[in-house]
């Protein structure tokens, strides 16, 4: 609690120091255990098996922006551990995240990211660049390095709406990482997690540059539908549950969820087209 | 040479010379109205004295720029930490004005020179009965101020404006009105008053009615129509100055982890 910083209860040193407006370089210095990445590991201990994995999520861009949708399997080796997490999130009001690998880790990176966004805009009074953004999740992911090495690795994926984009660069842009830290752009579409080899292969038959948003929805949900076909870490529409993919958009108008209405039109048609054509 | 100074002469000097530092500055006012709580500053700079801290958190200074920013920097930090490691909904605004209070206490008895400002921390609720305002001084006391309150040096005759005429029902165009009027009947020579417009404002507002993040700042064209006791559409209340952009409706207002269980 508040007053827990410090025995008096008034604010300490740190907090007062102008220091810089970046929230996770505050933490390092004043709560380095709430970092991912900083705590020790047992040496030699692989921790992969025993913790759940989030899978596949894809990014398209599209007229207006960026549209990006992440199904809702999270596994234990052989084992479903969830059928309905949430893997796109919003990270700030004009940018989107998706996570696969360790689940644990990948909420935790998106709630950090989230909170390292909006603690620079308010001490700020201004946004960060939509590479400045991209920059910075690099570094959280390169901060998870060590944890990586021993099989709790994971890897985000960053797409938004650049308010200020450079001459001749398109206002929808991708980002994809790896563990290591390393930060690609990427053109058009981009995939991340067991299944992206499947969801990549069918966007590559069907996307064309200058997608509208609508048909980019429906893209989307087809590519997670092929990558839940051929890998079994993906899971496909839920018809029986009425679980379907996350998909999010980011445009002009700022971050949108779809819709549980919308996106069930969007998946029960994408199945009904499948029951004739299996192929798509 | 002097050797010996009583407590009381050391603490009447110190509180002496905040008083002084911050009447030399503009005086701000914050209120509860209908929609929310709306806070005025009177700043021709574009150096802030109004920000957000939270989603339902906001701040307001007067006095020394230098020193109620890092105050500031301080709570916006505080407030992240706890809803980082807690949940958003854990942040409140009174624990961040027990840290205030802690923090300015301890700098005004302490150090050889106290602060010299006064800020507020706001907080909007559900209704305007349930809105929280405190006001803390520079040597660390601290007032629960519900409905109304005004800083600065002349902040005794600002309220008295606010106190015979605040009406927490009132709309946001008479909350604006009545705040503007305040401030201008301070400061004019030989005792007028004045009438400041726009670009002698910082006005921003804790939006009862929205989720997430409610902070958003009324500038330029919004806030012009306003004072002219125009209408606006609320609709376009949502229009900011540049910086920072007014947030989305489907803003992360939730934790990523506790969004899994809708």
């Amino acid at each position: 609690m508040a007053t827990g910083f410090d025995p008096s209860g008034r604010l300490p040193d740190f907090f007062l120091n102008t220091g810089t407006s970046s929230f996770t370089q505050f933490l390092s210095a004043a709560h380095p255990e709430l970092l991912p990445g900083r705590r020790p590991l047992p040496p030699g201990l692989n921790a992969g098996d025993v913790a759940p994995h989030g899978t596949t999520i894809v990014a398209i861009a599209t007229a207006d922006g960026v549209v990006m949708a992440g199904d809702r399997r999270a596994t234990m080796g052989n084992l479903i551990a969830s059928r309905d997490i949430k893997k796109v999130h919003p990270a700030d009001a004009y940018s989107l995240i998706g996570i696969a690998g360790t689940a644990g880790i990948g909420i935790e990176l998106i709630r950090l990211f989230q909170v390292e966004l909006e603690h620079y805009e308010k001490t700020e009074g201004a946004m960060l660049s939509l590479d400045g953004k991209a920059n910075r999740l690099a570094a959280m992911v390169r901060g998870n390095l060590g944890a990586a090495m021993q099989g709790l690795a994971v890897v985000p994926l960053f797409a938004g709406f650049d308010l200020a984009p450079a001459a001749g660069v398109h206002a929808g842009r991708i980002f994809s990482f790896d563990v290591a830290g390393g930060l690609y752009e990427e053109t058009g579409y981009e995939a991340i997690g067991s299944g992206s080899l499947f969801a990549k292969s069918a966007l590559k038959k069907k996307y064309r540059a200058g997608v509208s948003t609508e048909d980019a929805i429906r893209l989307a949900v087809e590519a997670l539908y092929d990558a839940a076909d051929d890998d079994t870490a993906t899971g496909g529409p839920d018809l029986t549950r009425k679980i379907f993919p996350v998909v999010m958009t980011a445009t002009a108008n700022g971050t949108h969820r779809l819709s549980d209405e919308d996106i069930t039109a969007v998946a029960e048609q994408v199945v009904t087209g499948r029951m004739e054509n299996p192929g798509g | 040479m002097q050797f010996y100074a009583s407590p009381e002469q050391v603490q009447r000097d110190r509180s002496e010379y905040a008083r002084k530092g911050i009447a030399r500055g503009r005086s701000a006012v914050v209120l509860s109205y209908e929609g929310g709580i709306l806070l005025v500053a009177e700043n021709i700079t574009t150096l802030r004295k109004i920000s957000e801290i939270y989603d339902r958190i906001a701040f307001a200074a007067v006095g020394r720029y230098n020193e109620f920013e890092s105050l500031r920097r301080a709570g916006v930090r505080m407030a992240d930490t706890i809803g980082l490691t807690y949940d958003r909904r854990d942040v409140t605004g009174r624990a961040l004005a027990n840290a205030y209070t802690q923090t300015l206490g301890a700098i005004f008895s302490e150090t050889q020179k106290p602060y010299e400002v006064e800020i507020c921390i706001a907080q909007v609720g559900a209704t305007p009965e349930q809105d929280e305002l405190y006001r803390i001084m520079y040597d660390g006391s601290a007032l629960d101020e519900p409905g109304f309150m005004a800083m600065g040096g002349q902040a005794e005759a600002i309220a008295t404006v606010l106190r015979e005429r605040h009406d927490v029902n009132a709309d946001l165009n008479t909350a604006l009105g009545l705040a503007a009027e305040a401030l201008g009947s301070v400061g004019g020579e030989n005792g007028q008053t004045r009438t400041l417009g726009a670009k002698q404002l910082e006005v921003a507002v804790l939006d009862r009615r929205r989720t997430g993040r409610t902070f958003r700042r009324l500038a330029d064209a919004t806030l012009t129509t306003l004072l002219g006791h125009e209408e606006v559409a609320d609709a376009d209340l949502g229009e900011t100055d540049a910086a920072p952009p007014a947030p989305a409706d489907s803003k992360p207002t939730e934790s990523a982890a506790s969004q899994d269980t809708e």
